[in-house]
């Protein structure tokens, strides 16, 4: 699993539309850069997917390309429903995947 | 004690590459020699495959990026898209493609009337000054439309 | 060939930039003091926006590290940092503001990184941490992050006195192919271009620092391993005695600002 930090409000009013700020370290290889001693290609190695789930449901999905900056920060916005868990997954092209959860406290 | 300048040793081709437009930026991605780059055609090819005949509108959608990017491989980018985010009434997704970098797409991000607001940052990777064109759908089938210029230019002296 | 690259170097380019976003300091920090300013203000307003947010700089995945490793046991004596050091100590607090230090013991300077593997050495009995590496990284990123907001107060009197000495000695003195002294750049032409890139001062007080182009953090001896080898000048080793005398100077050039560990620079 690769390093994900994820910022939310520790609590919210329900209703309420919060950002959501997310990181995860990664070095997001394109595919297109040589290995200087060898000449040979780097194979590409990069997150092509991070969704966040919450109440149940997707909430916010992406699909990424090569061109998403090394160590990915996105960050988005959610309308609180009901106190739960927040669930974050990013999926490298290899399958791997990174998960993190973060507890969402409505009022 | 400092340095002396004399500007008449500046070689043409520096000027050139000082000039400000169209400065082209090899960044370290290191391309090979006859790989294709993506081009407004390209971009234009991929938005028609995504949104098939539609036509897009411009309004409701704006993109927030640097006028020049301090380094090309990190370009903060915001895009928004006004809209109510109802269950009857919301953006489905917003697709972001650069027209000068190897490939087109950049990223496709999803959202739900659950977004609350259909507003979305992060970071980008831009291989030379270019546009970046950002394309949202909305629930109604209605396609919105933005395109902005960003410079990026060589480095110097990075060490 | 001297003077064309000498050439490079100019005052007045026509970039189209829009203004740099200058501040002198924010409630917390302070980016400028007296004449010397962090290179936080010669970059781009999303530069430093990506600084100022602890999830969008990447860096910060290294205090968390550190902190970790802080408290993890490791070395045959069985102990961790945290077994001697309590999170809150006076030490931790002011670290970052203090490195390079002279040690007397060892009758020499010391750099944070060969302090955290002295320690580890002889209290720990651990293996030593590469200069670069993930860990060292975090060790240092993570300490010197407790100082953050604190201003840079390195000590020059007294048993350091030789070793500032031959560190502005190095900062002034040419080298390399492109005969050119860190000086050069970071004195005569701050504010001004080089190609591109736009020249700071040069100060280490956001180090170590995410850079754009390592897109990772990295120690300022690397830092200073690029700039020599950037004027065709070959690097000293990490570690070496020239480049921590050399960062005891240019600590001592950014006195009063703040440390801004872990900084976001291009």
């Amino acid at each position: 699993m690769a390093k994900a930090r994820v910022k939310a409000p520790k609590s919210v009013k329900k209703g309420e539309v919060f950002e959501v700020k997310t990181l995860i370290s990664h070095k997001m290889e394109t595919g297109l850069r040589k290995n200087k001693k060898t000449g040979k290609k780097i194979p590409r190695k990069i997150i092509n997917k991070f969704s966040v789930t919450y109440g149940g449901k997707e909430v916010f999905g992406s699909d990424w390309h090569p061109a998403v900056s090394a160590n990915p920060y996105v960050s988005f916005f959610v309308k609180a429903s009901a106190s739960g868990p927040m669930k974050f997954q990013w999926t490298e092209d290899s399958g791997a995947v990174t998960e993190k959860t973060v507890n969402i406290k409505v009022t | 004690m400092s340095v002396q300048f004399n500007t008449q040793n500046i070689l043409r081709r520096d000027v050139l590459a000082l000039a400000g437009t169209g400065v082209v930026a090899v960044s370290s991605i290191g391309l090979f020699a006859g790989d294709a780059m993506a081009d407004p055609a390209a971009v234009a090819k991929a938005i028609k495959d995504r949104i098939g005949g539609k036509k897009s509108m411009a309004g409701n959608i704006t993109l927030e990026l640097p006028q020049i990017a301090e380094n090309g491989n990190t370009v903060p980018i915001a895009v928004e898209v006004e809209s109510p985010m109802s269950s009857s009434d919301y953006v489905k997704a917003v697709h972001i493609y650069a027209e000068g970098n190897p490939a087109p797409d950049v990223a496709t991000f999803r959202f739900t009337p659950d977004s609350g607001r259909a507003r979305v940052s992060t970071r980008m990777r831009m291989i030379k000054s270019q546009n970046i064109v950002a394309v949202a759908e909305m629930s109604n089938g209605k396609v919105h439309m933005v395109k902005n210029a960003v410079k990026v230019t060589i480095g110097g002296c990075g060490g | 060939m001297k003077n064309h690259f000498q050439g490079i170097l100019m005052g007045a380019v026509v970039v189209g930039l829009s203004g740099f976003a200058s501040i002198a300091s924010s409630a917390e920090m302070t980016y400028k003091v007296g004449d010397r300013s962090s290179g936080y203000t010669y970059a781009t307003k999303e530069t430093q926006g990506i600084q100022d947010d602890d999830i969008a700089n990447p860096a910060y995945v290294y205090v968390d590290d550190g902190e970790a490793l802080w408290s993890k046991v490791d070395g045959k004596a069985g102990k961790s940092c945290a077994s001697c050091h309590a999170v809150d100590s006076a030490m931790l607090s002011d670290v970052g503001t203090r490195y390079p230090v002279y040690n007397a013991k060892l009758g020499k300077l010391q750099s944070l990184e060969q302090k955290i593997n002295q320690e580890r050495e002889e209290k720990m009995v651990a293996k030593p941490y590469k200069w670069e590496s993930g860990s060292m990284l975090a060790m240092t990123i993570y300490m010197r992050n407790q100082s953050k907001g604190k201003p840079m107060n390195v000590s020059i009197d007294g048993p350091v006195i030789p070793f500032f000495e031959a560190g502005k000695k190095f900062y002034d003195q040419k080298r390399g192919q492109l005969d050119m002294s860190c000086a050069n750049c970071h004195v005569d032409n701050a504010g001004n271009r080089i190609r591109a890139n736009l020249l700071t001062e040069g100060q280490s007080n956001g180090f170590p620092t995410y850079r754009l182009k390592w897109q990772k953090p990295g120690s300022i001896h690397r830092r200073f391993r690029g700039c020599n080898k950037q004027v065709r000048a070959t690097p000293y080793g990490y570690g070496s005695d020239e480049y921590v005398n050399l960062e005891l100077y240019v600590a001592w050039r950014g006195r009063g600002l703040s440390v801004e560990t872990p900084a976001v620079r291009n």
